[in-house]
Parts: structure tokens; C-alpha cells; sequence
């Protein structure tokens, strides 16, 4: 089965088409990449497949479910990590992990997932201080726990290491390689190529609403005879 | 230097969302104070009275003098009972009965007895603007009186000429009779038993309905709304959660702010006047009846607050949202303080009623005087109410609108820039 199929996705914000038919699939246990410039529809893509947006025409089915007539069970599956983010200011950290895992189990299966976001957020004694007092990294890696404590079987994670410094990326990014490694397939948008390189087995380069390549990082940068992922769309653009 | 920081802050400060609430509660509060009328017109009109003179006397005679001229008299006659319906059919203020022996009475050093039959309209402190007037009369047929003995004689019992007059007092009000007691004295006896309603209904809407409005603000601001509204929840269950976490917050803090607020109302209560006595009190199932009004008005209010809260774009927007909230809740109060429902013009009562907070206001002294349908009619009304605007708000939680308010012109942006960039 796979993880999201998007077949002809178009979505429109009054007149202003954001995206114009948009097709692509990913593979249950990949890390699928989004890849394009702001504006050019990667958020707005992954708020679809969310749940959160409504779909102007296609079909989007996310482990064969179809939205929106089955968004409460997709929900149920999936975590979302936007890409500005925040928590609750007045709860601490650990107040925040209860909060997010109460809806998804209790008794036992409630300690597990608490277990995993205390791993995750990695914060030690601050996560008992309020959110508020939290650096940027931190918040992030609150919320990276947060997303993936629940072992959704789809993660979809609007650029994870957006604004955070190398060692706090490279952590996010080694936060998600654990998680593919115990079965939760990710789709996650991104505009810092290296990053892509790095975590994705499959990419869309996506721009101006349109999808205009895909394939494995490798693939593409045979396809465009470029040096790297960057290159590859910047050719592909033009 | 000045002046360009000046401009600058007057830009970011004078917004659109600033301006339009307090230009609807300017609105709203300019048209009811248009539809409620002017006060000091309502003063110069010359209260409508009847009249049953069985003395005939000299003093009498003073007295009719002094009444036909500053009253508008629509019944002069013998028949208290017709009287009474005339004055009632003619929307007068009370029937003035001069008993056989008022003018002998006065002669024997005895004040003279007048025999006043109220009917009372509303109890509201603009209700009994007519009765006033007339007490006035009354004031200064007992100084027409005082000069006249003067006159005659002037070693005349000096208590008698201060008060030659004394009178007995009914009031008719909603099929009430209530003996011994003026509509003054009525409406004060009501306002002190049921002001605390309004101004903690008016306290608990805007304090809960503050909450509820920042908290949408803040799930915007933090950019926690993404995440809550990805959680496998119902967003049915998400309005409600809200809706009662911001009710428990507006209870604490108007409960608070009612504990000072009913030790200092305590200070102005008739403590003599027992409402019992003229079949005022309020017993168990009428306390019930308030207390669902109040449940209901809350969660009305809340549901529209939420309304309003998806069109909050940050805490600072938040903020002039609870404007509306306040004015609607600040017309309820006030028109249910000044007025009566059954008084105010028709157009006014229909908004009166349409604003869910006003039930609680006025349930308490409707139920006072029996006014069932009113206090259950509001309740029925408000419960709708709630439940079309749960509808309404979980409908934009399920629409695009919460997270796209100002997506179109981001994307457009964004397309911009990067149109540049290549």
C-alpha cells in the first residue's frame, strides 16, 4: 500500500491557484522530499495531506484513506510538524508531551509515547520549565519529540531544521533517520538542498504550483547533468 | 524626528480592525440611545392621572386645582374602579382618590387622607420617571394646602401645616397589587434584588469571552493551531474544550470580582422589606430557572466569542474583538437596568432579545412577577442560539478560513520574491 497518493491536486485560495494538479506518491517506509522556493506550494501541499486544507479537485489518500471524507482516520496516523511551529508558552515541556499524548492512547501505551518524547527532546531537567523560557533548538527538538513520539506512520514535516544551527540540525536530522528506521514514513518539504540530499530517497522538485521533476536525488542529477540537488533545480527551472 | 516615529505609530496603530468596533459601539449605542428617547422630553410631559374627588371640600378644591393643572386629568368622576380602568386604558400613572372627609379632616387638625392607586409600567430606573412627576404634584398641593391654612389662621398646628397631608399607597404592577408601597419604592425594592444579575452576567461574558477570543490569538501567534487541529480529535470537541476551559476561567475571575461587588451592593439592600410579603420572593425552581438562563447566556456568549476568535490574526487583534462582545453586553445591562422589557419601544426590545446576554439580566425580576414565558422563552431562545453558533464555529474549524485569512497575499509574495530571485 502506499503511504500518499496525490493524484491532479489543485488547490485555490479565491483566485489565486497554489496548486495546479500536483501528482506524486510515497512509498510506505521512505523519506520523500518536497523540494522548491518559497511560494511554491510545498506548504500548502503538505496542509492538504494534513488535513487541514480543503481540496479544490483531485484526490489525495494517505494509506488508503481518502481526504476529506476520512480526515478523522487519516488524523489518526499522521503527524504534522509546521514549519513555524510553536508549543503552549505557559506549560512546560512536560506538560506540552502530555497534553499531545492523551490523544493518542493511555495507561501504558501513554508512558511509552511520553518515554519516546522525553528521548527525542532530549532536554533533561528543561523539560520541566515552561516553554516560554526555551531556546529556538530547543522548542524545535520539543517539537520534533512531540511529532514523532506518537510513531505516526506518516510524518509530514514542514522544514524541520528551519532556523536552527548545524549541530541542532544535524540532531533533527538524525531524530528523523531513527524514526524511518522504526517504520514511520515521512514526507517533508524542504528548500536547503544538502538537507534533502542527506534524508530523502525520493524527491519532487515543486514550482509555481507544479510539480516539474522526480525521482531519486541521483536520478535527477544524472537527468540535469548537475553536481548537486541544487544545480539539478536550478536547470530544471529554467 | 518626532513626527516621523509619530506617523509611524499612528499607521501601525490606527488599523481597521482598530477603527471598526468602536465605530459599531458608537453606532449601536447612538441608535439605542435614539430609540430610547430622551429623558429630559419624557420630564416636561405632564404626567396622565384620574381623579375621584368625594370631598369636594375647600382643601379638596386646592388640591383638584393644583393636579388639573400640572397633570393631564383623563378621568374626573366618583368611581374609583372606573377610574382605575380609565387610567389604565389611557396609560396613566395612578389614580388619585380624595376621600368625603379630607377637607373636615384638615379643619380638625388631622391630615387629610388621598388615596393613591399606582399603575406601574416597568421597574426600571426610566420607568418611573412619570411617578416622580407626580410626586411632585402631590408635593406641591401639600405646600397649596400649608399656605392656605397659613392664611386662615396663621397659629395653625405647625405639624399639620408641614404635613397636611397624609397617604395611602397601592401599586398595580404585572398583575401584582402591592399595598403600602410606591412604584419608587417598588422598583428600588427589584433593582437591588436583581442588579447583581446583570453586572455579573456582563463581567463573566467579557472576562469569559475574553479568554476564549485571546486564546484563538495566541494559537494563531504561538503557531500551535497547525498542530492541535492535525490531532485526532473532533473539531466539534475542540470548540466545546475551549469553550468550557474559557467558561472555568471567566467564573474564577468574575466570581472574584462578584464577592467585592455584592459586599458593596449589600450596603444600599432594604433590609426591611420583606419580599414574601408582597408575593416577590423567588423560590427554588425560579433560582434554577436564573441559574439556566446564566449557563445558557454563557455558552451563547462563549460560541459567538469563538466566532469571532477565527478572525483573530494575533493576541493584539484578539483584543479589539472583545468589543463587539462588550457593547452587546453593555446594551443589555444598561437598557434592562433603565427600562423594563414590557416599557421599552418594540424595535429595541426584538435587539434586546436577540442579544442572548440580556435573559439573565431580566430573568430574575421577570420571574419575579411571574413572567414564565419570558425567563423560559429566553432560555429556548438562547440555547438556539448556542447551538447555531457551535455549528457556525466548528464549520470554519473545518473550513480553510482559520489558517488562509491572509494566505493569498503571502503566496502572492512569495511568488514575487522568488520571481526576482530568478
Amino acid at each position: 500500500m502506499k503511504a500518499v497518493e496525490v493524484r491532479e491536486l489543485v488547490k485555490d485560495y479565491g483566485n489565486l491557484r497554489a496548486l495546479k494538479g500536483i501528482s506524486f506518491e510515497v512509498s510506505e517506509g521512505e523519506v520523500f522530499g518536497l523540494i522548491g522556493p518559497n511560494g511554491a506550494g510545498k506548504t500548502t501541499a503538505l496542509r492538504v495531506i494534513a488535513t487541514l486544507l480543503q481540496i479544490t479537485s483531485g484526490s489525495v489518500t494517505v494509506f488508503g484513506y481518502e481526504l476529506p471524507k476520512e480526515a478523522g482516520e487519516v488524523r489518526k496516523i499522521i503527524s504534522y510538524l509546521p514549519e513555524e511551529a510553536g508549543a503552549y508558552k505557559n506549560l512546560t515541556g512536560m506538560e506540552y508531551l502530555n497534553f499531545i499524548a492523551k490523544f493518542f492512547g493511555d495507561g501504558e501505551k501513554f508512558q511509552n509515547i511520553i518515554q519516546k518524547g522525553l528521548e527525542i527532546a532530549n532536554l533533561g531537567k528543561r523539560i520541566n520549565d515552561k516553554v516560554d523560557t526555551y531556546s529556538k533548538g530547543m522548542t524545535r527538538r520539543l517539537l520534533v519529540g512531540r511529532a514523532l513520539m506518537v510513531n505516526p506512520k506518516l510524518a509530514i514535516l514542514d522544514e524541520p531544521t528551519s532556523g536552527l544551527d548545524v549541530i541542532n540540525a544535524q540532531e533533527v536530522r538524525r531524530i528523523i533517520n531513527s524514526s524511518v528506521e522504526a517504520g514511520t514514513t515521512v514526507l517533508l518539504s524542504s528548500h536547503n538542498m544538502l538537507e534533502v540530499e542527506l534524508l530523502c530517497q525520493r524527491i519532487a522538485l515543486i514550482n509555481d504550483g507544479q510539480i516539474i521533476a522526480s525521482g531519486t536525488v541521483e536520478e535527477l542529477k544524472r537527468e540535469y547533468d548537475a553536481r548537486n540537488i541544487e544545480e539539478a533545480f536550478v536547470k530544471a527551472v529554467r | 524626528m518626532i513626527g516621523n516615529i509619530t506617523k509611524k505609530e499612528f499607521k501601525e496603530l490606527f488599523t481597521l480592525s482598530t477603527l471598526l468596533p468602536i465605530v459599531v459601539i458608537a453606532i449601536v449605542f447612538g441608535s439605542v440611545g435614539n430609540v430610547i428617547g430622551n429623558v429630559g422630553e419624557t420630564l416636561k410631559e405632564k404626567p396622565v392621572i384620574g381623579i375621584v374627588d368625594m370631598d369636594s371640600g375647600d382643601f379638596s378644591d386646592i388640591a383638584m386645582s393644583v393636579l388639573t393643572e400640572g397633570a393631564k386629568v383623563i378621568y374626573d368622576g366618583s368611581d374609583t374602579e372606573g377610574g382605575l380602568e380609565e387610567v389604565r386604558k389611557g396609560n396613566g400613572v395612578a389614580l388619585l382618590v380624595i376621600p368625603e372627609n379630607f377637607s373636615q379632616n384638615i379643619y380638625a387638625n388631622q391630615p387629610g387622607e388621598i388615596e393613591i392607586y399606582w399603575i406601574m409600567k416597568g421597574a426600571g430606573m426610566m420607568d418611573s420617571i412619570s411617578s416622580g412627576a407626580l410626586e411632585g404634584l402631590i408635593q406641591a398641593v401639600n405646600q397649596e394646602i400649608s399656605k392656605e391654612l397659613i392664611q386662615q389662621d396663621s397659629s395653625a398646628d405647625p405639624s399639620l401645616v408641614m404635613s397636611p397631608t397624609k397617604r395611602t399607597e397601592t401599586t398595580f404592577f404585572k398583575g401584582k397589587e402591592i399595598q403600602g408601597l410606591s412604584p419608587s419604592v417598588v422598583g428600588n425594592m427589584l433593582m437591588s434584588q436583581s442588579i447583581v444579575i446583570p453586572i455579573m452576567v456582563m463581567m463573566l461574558i467579557i472576562l469569559a469571552g475574553t479568554s476564549v477570543i485571546s486564546s484563538m490569538g495566541l494559537e494563531k501567534e504561538n503557531k500551535t493551531l497547525e498542530t492541535l487541529l492535525t490531532l485526532p480529535v473532533r473539531r466539534s470537541n475542540i470548540v466545546i474544550g475551549k469553550m468550557i476551559g474559557s467558561a472555568l476561567v471567566g467564573m474564577i475571575l468574575a466570581g472574584i470580582y462578584m464577592i467585592g461587588f455584592s459586599r458593596y451592593m449589600s450596603s444600599f439592600q432594604m433590609r426591611d422589606i420583606n419580599l414574601a410579603d408582597f408575593g416577590l420572593a423567588l423560590g427554588m425552581p425560579d433560582y434554577l430557572l436564573v441559574a439556566v438562563s446564566l449557563f445558557v447566556a454563557l455558552l451563547a456568549g462563549l460560541s459567538l466569542c469563538i466566532v469571532l476568535g477565527t478572525f483573530a490574526k494575533s493576541y493584539k487583534s484578539a483584543q479589539t474583538l472583545v468589543f463587539p462582545i462588550t457593547a452587546l453586553a453593555m446594551i443589555s445591562m444598561f437598557t434592562t437596568m433603565f427600562k423594563d422589557f414590557d416599557t421599552i419601544p418594540a424595535i429595541l426590545r426584538i435587539i434586546v432579545f436577540a442579544i442572548p446576554f440580556s435573559h439573565p439580566m431580566m430573568a430574575m425580576r421577570a420571574l419575579m412577577l411571574d413572567n414564565y414565558a419570558l425567563v423560559i422563552g429566553g432560555i429556548a431562545y438562547t440555547a438556539v442560539f448556542t447551538v447555531i453558533m457551535v455549528a457556525v464555529a466548528v464549520r470554519i474549524f473545518n473550513s480553510d478560513r482559520l489558517l488562509t485569512g491572509g494566505v493569498q497575499r503571502r503566496v502572492a509574495r512569495g511568488r514575487l520574491a522568488w520571481g526576482f530571485r530568478r
